[in-house]
């Protein structure tokens, strides 16, 4: 009961009307960026960091909260639209989306994405309620060995697990490893790959390597290759309140559920984000569609949008609960709100609840607000979301540049950290470029720091003796769960690889249709 | 000579091409559609696609007038393309699409038409869609 009484309180700051408008404008740039392919959430909240400054923290996580909610539900609109997913978490939803939108169900499946989102959102919202108190509650109980452990398990899933190349997540990972380091040794004093550079002597900050990485180095990209010819956007019906069938209902009320079930869960071990739990869900619609339904996947099931949908807004909440409670962020956005609450002096883990209880009972309000919200703006105003894909890049990059450059600069107000910023911009770009990850990076530098002050200090109470770090039964069991984690992931791998090839036959036959119809347009 | 036609895959754009078509008609010699893009957004809804393109060649097709369609990528506006266009076919006539802006968009944003209708060498035939 206590729980519920302290989010009661919750609301009571949430509802406040200058929170309603923080949520409110955390939720509609939220949108707007994953609407836009090449920016996601993680980006922007590591550009709009340095300009909440001068809010308290509770407004400024409010608006970051609804950034990351707001960034699932865009993701959807462009995948099922355009067949350019907005971000990482959306590519599944197109597989499907995009083919009932080609057949005129576009609505549909716009109209399921964005209540199944709701749905999950609310759903995993309820959960993160109840789990979170509990699961710090566990936490306190953790000691530095525990946290080796689970620091561990986060670096390799996040750096070896959830890409598509896990030579090029390590070597991220370490890359992110390696710059967590620079700066002064925290027990000894000793300075470490300063280069004798005294700007260095302070390390380097996160948020000068997220906004390069994020902002910087995708405006490099992006500019790489301004003139890309424009995509086809598929024309939605008027009139959202007939979107939905009574049909369409049915057939989706029973994927959202179990998107949920399956997102929440993989969003709160910290073993990967919304990416995993979205592939989870498809597959196990497709194996569960029977007769027609099954033939109905690869040309457009609306269970195909509504369960990936609902996973990948409810692994959303399930984030945030190792975020809290462990202070380990499992994706790149949460990284950054890591490094957010760091900024305000507030250590995430199993003493926020108490220290922070206002604090962090008003986020968990605000992420009901924000979903309710999302559904009244995602719904009607999907034309104006449609709209936004209409801008020159290189408006919208230049203001990302001026963005990223002015928040590097508010940092610590020296010229220094801009020059900081174009060099980590350059190696963003060549990240990109070649197909290097970037979350392993900014969650090896973020916990970097964590992980070998935990290390440390399990070494120095067993006097330097390795063998503790096997030692406690939590530790053991978090091991055994990697063990587990990765084998799943080689036969995950394998069956993504073969569902792949599946939609890639299909999709083959599809074009060929398509191309007999297709008129060859004149180039010069 | 020739009469050369900004087309764009809208009513208003449908417009003009009727219009230039019925020029065409009267006038004799070749239809030329011009239609660019720059390439520098995601989203062109100005710059047609597949299927507005079958549409369009049906169209044309049934009016029984000489036509030639150029769809291509250029990093200039639409008016350059158009009058660049013109100007190599040596037109005797270009057709544009015209609308009604509010005082706002006229102060932010330049207009294709304007700038046609300023600075091409020959006649040009504004339709109100």
């Amino acid at each position: 009961m206590d729980n519920l009484f302290s989010l009661l309180d919750g609301f009571a700051t949430a509802v406040q009307p200058i929170y309603l408008l923080y949520a409110l404008a955390g939720v509609f740039v939220g949108t707007a960026v994953g609407v836009l392919p090449g920016i996601g959430p993680a980006m922007t909240v590591a550009l709009l960091m340095p300009l909440t400054y001068s809010l308290e923290p509770t407004a400024a996580f409010i608006v970051f909260a609804g950034i990351y909610y707001g960034g699932m539900y865009g993701g959807s609109t462009t995948s099922i639209l355009l067949n350019t997913p907005g971000e990482s978490a959306s590519i599944i939803t197109a597989l499907e989306g995009n083919k009932m939108a080609k057949s005129g169900r576009g609505a549909a499946a716009l109209a399921t994405a964005a209540v199944g989102s709701f749905v999950a959102g609310t759903l995993a919202t309820v959960a993160l309620t109840f789990v979170a108190p509990t699961a710090a509650e566990l936490a306190v109980k953790l000691g530095p060995v525990d946290y080796v452990a689970l620091m561990v398990l986060a670096f390799l899933t996040v750096g070896a697990l959830l890409g598509s190349s896990v030579s090029r997540g390590l070597v991220a990972l370490f890359l992110g490893l390696f710059l967590g380091l620079v700066g002064v040794d925290a027990i000894s004093g000793q300075q470490r790959y300063t280069l004798g550079v005294p700007v260095l002597t302070d390390g380097i900050d996160v948020v000068l390597v997220a906004v390069g990485l994020f902002a910087v180095g995708e405006a490099l990209y992006v500019g790489s290759q301004l003139r890309r010819g424009p995509v086809h956007v598929i024309p939605i019906s008027k009139g959202w309140r007939s979107w939905m069938t009574r049909e369409d209902w049915r057939r989706s009320w029973r994927p959202w559920l179990r998107g949920t079930a399956i997102g929440f869960p993989i969003g709160t071990i910290p073993a990967g984000g919304a990416d995993v739990s979205t592939f989870l869900s498809y597959a196990g619609e497709r194996r569960l569609a029977k007769g027609e339904r099954k033939e109905e996947f690869g040309h457009g099931a609306i269970e195909g949008v509504a369960g990936p949908e609902s996973a990948n807004n409810a692994a959303a909440a399930g984030v945030l609960v190792p975020l809290l409670t462990l202070g380990l962020p499992t994706s790149a956005t949460a990284a950054i709100m890591l490094a957010a609450f760091q900024r305000y002096n507030i250590q995430p883990g199993p003493l926020l609840f108490e220290n922070e209880s206002g604090l962090v009972w008003a986020l968990i309000a605000s992420l009901y607000v924000g979903n309710l919200m999302l559904l009244a703006l995602n719904l009607p105003l999907v034309g104006m979301w449609v709209k936004v894909l209409q801008i020159p890049r290189h408006y919208l990059y230049a203001g990302i540049l001026t963005f990223a450059v002015l928040g590097a600069f508010a940092v610590n107000f020296t010229p220094a950290d801009v020059v900081i910023l174009l060099v980590i911009g350059l190696l963003g770009f060549f990240m990109r470029r070649y197909g290097y990850p970037v979350a392993p990076l900014v969650v090896g530098l973020i916990l970097g720091p964590m992980f070998e002050a935990q290390l440390r200090r399990a070494l120095s109470i067993s006097e330097g003796d390795p063998t503790t770090l096997v030692q406690s039964t939590f530790a053991v069991a978090v091991y055994g769960a990697l063990l587990v984690v990765v084998g799943l992931s080689v036969w995950l791998k394998g069956r993504e690889r073969r569902l792949e090839a599946a939609i890639a036959e299909e999709g083959e036959t599809d074009q060929v249709e398509a191309s007999v119809g297709t008129v060859t347009k004149e180039q010069s | 000579m020739s009469v050369v036609v900004g087309y764009l895959p809208h009513d208003r754009g449908r417009a003009a091409l009727r219009a230039a078509v019925e020029e065409t008609h009267f006038r004799g010699g070749p239809l030329v559609v011009v239609n660019t893009t720059r390439a520098d957004r995601l989203v062109d809804p100005s710059f047609a696609q597949d299927e507005e393109l079958v549409e369009l060649h049906d169209l044309l097709e049934t009016s029984g007038v000489d036509y030639e369609l150029r769809q291509f990528t250029s990093s200039e506006p639409a008016a350059s393309d158009l009058m660049g266009v013109a100007r190599e076919v040596g037109a005797e006539l270009i057709v544009i699409a015209v609308r009604h802006r509010t005082a706002v968009g006229k102060l932010l944003l330049g207009s294709t038409a304007q700038t046609v209708l300023l600075e091409a060498t020959c006649p040009v035939l504004a339709v109100k869609g």
